[in-house]
């Protein structure tokens, strides 16, 4: 006859409610993994999907997700000049918020080089990559826009061809993706007046300068577009991708570019480690710190329902030793049931969990290896938690039956 | 019955115990050089005002609270000398003694039947043997049919047989009773108090009951009145002459 299992029984409804709050607590040490886990998956996506083998970036940064990085964009025709590398690109990346249909829609935009990038490397889960130079989209799904549907970014509409399915950016924002000149006429998009303001200060300066003076035409030319300005670069990309020939030394081809001194080489793993321990590592830590405080809260409730749950049964045990039981029938009893307190909890935990995180708003990674780590971790909690009662079971006199 | 010594051998001899509480100007004597010797199938009652040291004999008898001074025998093997431990007392009382208290102690998790067959199960009997002979020793003591029952569904009545069922269930040589009739009515009472007897006679188990209900005396063989912690009698008085005529009728 197992007593532990008799008094479950017997005490239910206690005991479920018990195993819930348990359950609930240790569906939040697993999720605190899991956010952690999601946190470096996010982080390191888009490094991983776009497939290159280094990442040129601005000099002495540490690449676009990490700061502000800015290179001239015929960056990547001085690097498809380096013997070893196949091919180059430019990349960009930002992100930016605005109002769609009365709603706030974060976007983290990736320019795509058209025609040699249309996404087809994407997770679509709807719809096709850009077909097109302009005016298409392709759209994560966690951002809730339709297939089909128009969004206004600057001065223009963009339709949405493509839908991606678990795209998104470090920060955990849906990642949208354009032909490079359309992400950057969106970057760079400014308000007419602004453009107005800016061609004004150009010619006052040019006023005021001999030059302007001597060559009347000059006003002229800095009174209209910027783009048809000769004395102003192209606008600027966040990186530029670089692909390595097959057998070509990685090594040599790093040299070369980091011997140019306006850029930062970093290949795809050193770009990865950068956002592991530069950008998620706070975060790490933080989820690390807080899932150690509820580990500890959790063994600490353990061990005081498990008290409790002893302390209940005080007579009862005094009567089993008044009987003649042996210790071992009476720490069974105790650790049986925490251990089985432990498991009800981490299944319940573990069931949850799956119902709940993929609700989440960002993306929650459990592994196999988390659910075992977290068994181990709660038949410890268990049987450290069954001490106390333990102990107190040991000091109960058969005497107590007669009180 | 489970007794290693020879069967002509006392159930209980308890000589000269004395428990002494504190010590000093504190010093309480609970228990002062009591003797007592309980044979095999003897029924004794143990009489006393409250505070007169019943209940600290039956405890000290019972090996859970060992006396100070003087020695306890069981079945012919010494247990106790003074405070010292002659055995292990948990194995012993698993083995030669059964309880049974004012209240009957039932643990409140296990049907009637569950709570005899623990005392077996702890006593090493194995799970389906354990059930069989629980079943058995409550048909014995008529409460079978609340076998399924948890000890709240029983009445008190049923509560005390099912309680000492569970004291007889290794077959001790000695049962220990403490007011075990106090929360029953007279009828009910005199009912387990018979039991005691039918068990000490058919079964040959020494059985001590302290008891207050002196309408039921005559069911004892003897009885013995403790009063400031000492044994004031042992009188044969003439309920045991009636057992005794009894017995040879």
């Amino acid at each position: 006859m197992n007593l532990a299992a008799q008094d479950i029984r017997h005490n239910l409804a206690r005991f479920g409610l018990t195993a819930c709050g348990i359950g609930l607590l240790l569906m939040i040490v697993l999720g605190m993994g899991g956010i952690y886990r999601g946190l470096v998956y996010e982080a390191t996506l888009l490094v991983d999907r776009v497939n290159a083998d280094l990442w040129v970036v601005q000099r002495n940064t540490r690449g676009p997700f990490a700061e502000v990085s800015s290179v001239p964009a015929n960056v990547e025709n001085r690097v498809l000049a380096v013997p070893g590398v196949a091919s180059s690109r430019r990349f960009v990346y930002w992100t930016l918020q605005r109002e769609v249909a009365g709603r706030p829609l974060r976007l983290a935009i990736q320019g795509l080089v058209w025609p040699y990038d249309n996404g087809a490397w994407l997770p679509l889960a709807a719809g096709h990559p850009l077909g097109q130079a302009h005016y298409e989209m392709v759209a994560d799904r966690s951002l809730g826009l339709q297939l089909g549907e128009r969004v206004k970014l600057g001065k223009d509409f963009y339709t949405v061809v493509g839908v991606t399915h678990g795209m998104t950016s470090a920060s955990g924002d849906g990642m949208a993706f354009f032909s490079l000149p359309d992400a950057q006429a969106i970057q760079f998009d400014e308000p007419g007046e602004a453009i107005r303001l800016q061609r004004n200060t150009r010619v006052a300066q040019m006023q005021a300068q001999d030059i302007g003076q001597q060559q009347p035409a000059l006003l002229t030319r800095v009174s209209g577009l910027t783009a048809n300005l000769p004395a102003l670069l192209p606008p600027t990309v966040s990186a530029v991708l670089v692909k390595l020939s097959p057998g070509a030394d990685a090594q040599a081809v790093i040299n070369t570019i980091q011997g140019w001194p306006d850029l930062t080489v970093y290949t795809s793993d050193q770009q990865r480690d950068l956002l592991v321990h530069g950008f998620v590592d706070r975060s790490r830590r933080q989820l690390g710190l807080f899932r150690a405080i509820l580990v500890v809260v959790s063994t600490i409730i353990m061990t005081l329902i498990l008290y409790t749950l002893t302390l209940d049964k005080t007579h009862d045990i005094a009567m089993l030793k008044l009987m003649g039981a042996r210790n071992r029938v009476i720490v069974g009893l105790i650790l049986q049931q925490a251990l089985l307190l432990g498991a009800i909890g981490y299944g319940l935990a573990a069931l949850l969990g799956h119902w709940l995180f993929p609700l989440f708003p960002r993306r929650v990674v459990i592994t196999t290896p988390d659910f075992w780590l977290l068994a181990v971790v709660v038949a410890g909690i268990a049987v450290f938690a069954s001490l106390l009662g333990i102990w107190k079971a040991m000091r109960i006199s058969p005497n107590t039956v007669l009180s | 019955m489970n007794t290693a010594a020879n069967p002509s051998t006392p159930a209980l001899e308890a000589i000269g115990l004395t428990k002494i509480y504190g010590s000093g100007n504190t010093e309480v004597v609970a228990m002062n050089d009591v003797s007592l010797r309980v044979e095999r199938g003897e029924v004794i009652a143990l009489l006393g005002p409250s505070g007169a040291g019943k209940t600290t004999l039956l405890t000290a008898l019972g090996l859970i609270n060992p006396p100070t001074a003087g020695r306890i025998t069981m079945g012919g093997e010494p247990v106790m000398d003074g405070s010292r431990a002659l055995v292990n007392l948990a194995a012993f009382r698993r083995k030669h003694i059964g309880f049974v208290f004012q209240k009957a102690n039932l643990i409140p998790f296990l049907n009637a039947g569950q709570n005899v067959q623990v005392a077996l199960e702890i006593n090493d009997v194995r799970p389906r043997q354990a059930r069989q002979r629980a079943l058995e020793l409550m048909e014995y003591l008529g409460v079978a049919d609340r076998a399924s029952h948890l000890p709240d569904a029983l009445s008190g009545g049923q509560q005390q047989r099912v309680a000492v069922a569970r004291a007889l269930a290794n077959e001790p040589s000695l049962i220990l009773a403490d007011e075990p009739t106090a929360a029953l009515d007279g009828h009910r009472g005199r009912q387990v108090m018979e039991l005691f007897r039918k068990v000490a006679h058919e079964r040959g188990a020494g059985v001590i009951v302290v008891t207050h209900d002196h309408r039921a005396l005559d069911v004892f063989d003897r009885v013995v009145e403790m009063e400031d912690g000492r044994l004031k009698s042992t009188p044969t008085n003439g309920l045991n002459t009636k057992t005794q005529e009894r017995k040879t009728t």
